[in-house]
């Protein structure tokens, strides 16, 4: 299959290219960029004038909720909802039911997400059996199985032994460990930052200090063991600042944003608004702007779309008995085009965040159109509005913050492997 | 965004904080209390036909007698029908989520309903869920909000002080977990009170509570200074238990009301409870039984104030 598409401004943040090129496909590579290889005929031509031509998008944490959850979401629903929304690599946390903590499972996820030859998906293993923070996993069985990194998602690992074991065991092996910092006892019943809005609605309250704590601890750890460590969802000011002592003094560290956390904070709790029930808590406008710089400035790696979808019942509650959690799969585009246009950086900068950059995190060569590279690539209209509606995505869960809203950027055309996998009407 | 206890003509649609409310509104329904305080005090009970053929549901999802007791009077006194139910024993252990609860009951063809409830923001949410002709008043939601309970204390207030503009009140105990406070702080920054004080230990305290217009202390002794009214909130027990505090003696011994603590206050200063009280624990009971205090009276105004509220909410448009 030869795919020719034409006329699209191509935008590739890693070989430094915004310019209007044709990109050519063959046997799901890129074959070429700007004139055609010898002997290509294009089996497809994709006219995409007036586009932008990006590598497809790598989401660093998706929820795809199987096994265990397909009340929420099924795989089919939310690897259409990443194919609409130009995503082309994912990586899932392991807080399923059970938990990725065997190779069986991953096996079978892994399968079960090929079969439907859409998005690649990245299992992240649970890194302590049953997320209990008690025992390990078998964490270099489970990378056979195809898991890329080891995670405690959201759930606590308070005893700092097995924390430092763990570390010392997966940097043995070379793993990854994937951790958000939380201190559990200062987060215990919280479902806010402990600031104003908190304060006016009368709601149990996370402070700063439970994210600093926990990150420190990381950090110290990371040191002491010389464990390649990603720190999962930033979301005070205080952290950032934190990671960027830390990378200046060279520990080779990469730490994620999620999309939501660089556009709200607890403001847009409104009166009560359960959308807005997220895990790690929407800070303060202040945290909001320091997230956002260190998004731009690098101390931030990757943005990504924390996408965890929940059945309409459960956000029908009141605040704090509301699931926390977010649909993002298909706003990860539009809201970082939106935090390039607001702050004023180019739209190849800010693609890099959800392409590039998240595919270095993951140790991954994708998130480029480089000649030979697998041909993963998203083709999208970066002036259409359109708006949030439960109507218009394919993910099963139908909440988000930004439900009702207008943003700008819609997907046209997603290729996996050199497939089409989605395109728009 | 929409204040969501507003209809289109800024009446009032719905009771479920005193915060964002018109001082006006805040004022009318005061002014409508005190027409009803007759009535209550007549010796006789004398209804008044305003609710007529309306029903009120009274809805508890956490039991509260003084509170629900009130409302079911002020109903009655109004001419409504009044359904009480004890939710926290029927529907919500059989797993019947809120708002199921809810639309059986409108299904039943409720005008009204009362909510209280043990998380903050359950009035909004039913608020938000019923149809437009429905009124919902918050009893009670959490940490958040007890809006009639603050409006019969500013009536109280009222009653004894004529005006707010040239009041110094402090609020004393626990600010983090009262929704009463929070109300009380709402509904005084509202009417105009220009010093408004917080007096609890850091622990009992809010982050940020500074931004809700109130001065910060730790130490009764400067706090009480010279106030005109003193409003003391309700320590429960199991703050003991989640290391909020050490014990209840020593908690009296520091922000317990005593004559000697009243003593700094203004010679004239009420003291004000919104009950049930903790005898020597927040106040002692020769405080809570003296010259200065005016709780009893506070309920008395919390049926006139809630025949007040009721009757609002039945004329808006």
């Amino acid at each position: 299959m030869n795919i020719h598409i034409k006329n699209g401004r191509l935008i590739d943040p890693k070989n430094r290219i915004d310019a209007v090129h044709d990109l050519f496909i063959s046997a799901g590579k890129i074959s070429a960029v700007g004139t055609a290889p010898a002997m290509f005929v294009a089996d497809r031509v994709i006219d995409a004038h007036g586009l932008v031509v990006a590598p497809g998008l790598i989401d660093l944490a998706a929820r795809l909720r199987e096994p265990g959850y397909e009340y929420k979401a099924t795989l089919e629903s939310e690897m259409d909802a990443a194919a609409a929304g130009g995503i082309t690599s994912l990586a899932c946390p392991p807080d399923t039911d059970p938990p990725l903590d065997e190779p069986g499972l991953v096996e079978m996820l892994k399968q079960r997400a090929r079969t439907l030859n859409q998005a690649h998906v990245y299992p992240v293993g649970a890194l302590t059996q049953s997320l209990k923070g008690e025992e390990l996993t078998e964490m270099a069985e489970l990378t056979d199985a195809g898991c890329v990194a080891f995670s405690q998602a959201d759930a606590p690992l308070t005893d700092t032994r097995v924390l430092m074991r763990a570390m010392q065991y997966a940097a043995t092996f070379g793993f990854n460990v994937w951790l958000r910092p939380q201190d559990s006892f200062l987060a215990r019943n919280g479902v806010a930052h402990d600031g104003e809005v908190a304060t006016r609605l009368g709601l149990p309250a996370i402070p700063s200090c439970a994210e600093t704590i926990a990150l420190s601890t990381m950090l110290q750890l990371a040191r002491a063991t010389g464990v390649r460590l990603h720190i999962c969802r930033i979301s005070s000011a205080a952290g950032v600042e934190m990671v960027r002592a830390a990378k200046q003094q060279g520990l080779p560290i990469t730490c994620d944003v999620s999309m939501n956390h660089i556009h709200l904070s607890e403001m847009d709790i409104g009166y009560f608004d359960a959308n807005c029930h997220l895990v790690p808590p929407l800070r303060s406008l202040r945290d909001r702007d320091a997230l956002r710089a260190a998004l731009w400035d690098g101390t931030i790696d990757a943005m990504c779309s924390n996408h965890s979808p929940v059945d309409e019942d459960a956000k029908q509650l009141p605040f704090a008995e509301a699931e926390a959690g977010a649909t993002g799969l298909e706003l990860l585009l539009p809201l970082a085009l939106k935090w390039a246009g607001q702050d004023k950086h180019a739209l190849a900068d800010a693609l890099a965040k959800v392409t590039l950059q998240p595919a270095q995190v993951l140790g991954l060569d994708a998130g480029h159109l480089s000649v030979g590279a697998v041909a993963d690539v998203c083709v999208f209209d970066p002036d259409t509005y359109w708006k949030i509606e439960p109507a218009a995505l394919k993910s099963q869960g139908k909440n988000t913050p930004f439900i009702g809203m207008e943003l700008q950027g819609k997907v046209r055309y997603t290729l996996v492997d050199g497939q089409v996998v989605y395109q728009s009407a | 965004m929409n204040n969501p206890q507003l209809n289109k003509n800024g009446e009032l649609q719905h009771l479920l904080s005193t915060e964002g409310l018109p001082a006006p509104i805040l004022r009318n329904i005061l002014d409508r209390a005190a027409s009803f305080v007759n009535v209550a005090e007549g010796r006789e009970i004398k209804k008044v036909p305003l609710l007529h053929g309306k029903s009120v549901f009274n809805i508890f999802f956490e039991n509260s007698t003084r509170t629900r007791t009130t409302f079911e009077i002020a109903a009655k006194r109004l001419s409504a029908d009044v359904v009480n139910l004890n939710i926290g024993s029927s529907s919500a252990s059989k797993g019947e989520t809120l708002l199921d609860t809810v639309d059986n009951l409108c299904a039943m063809h409720a005008d009204m309903f009362v909510v209280r409830h043990s998380q903050s923001g359950a009035a909004h949410l039913i608020a938000r869920h019923v149809a437009p002709e429905i009124h919902v008043i918050n009893a009670g939601d959490g940490r958040h909000a007890h809006p009639t309970q603050a409006l019969l204390d500013m009536f109280t207030i009222r009653h004894y002080k004529r005006e707010f503009h040239n009041l110094r009140v402090a609020i004393v105990g626990d600010i983090l977990h009262s929704r009463v406070a929070r109300s009380q702080i709402h509904a005084l920054t509202t009417l105009g009170v220009p010093e408004v004080r917080v007096i609890a230990p850091q622990t009992l305290l809010p982050a940020n509570v500074e931004k809700l217009g109130v001065q910060v202390y730790h130490d009764m002794l400067h706090g009480l200074r010279d106030v005109d009214v003193v409003m003391m909130l309700r320590l429960q027990n199991e703050r003991m238990q989640g290391a909020a505090l050490p014990s209840a003696q020593e908690y009296f011994k520091y922000y317990g009301l005593t004559q000697e603590k009243l003593a700094l206050a203004k010679d004239d200063a009420i003291v004000m409870h919104p009950g049930p009280m903790n005898r020597g624990v927040e106040i002692d009971s020769s405080v809570a039984d003296g010259s200065h205090s005016v709780i009893l009276p506070q309920v008395t105004f919390g049926i006139a104030v809630r025949m007040a509220v009721m009757s609002t909410l039945a004329g808006a448009q």
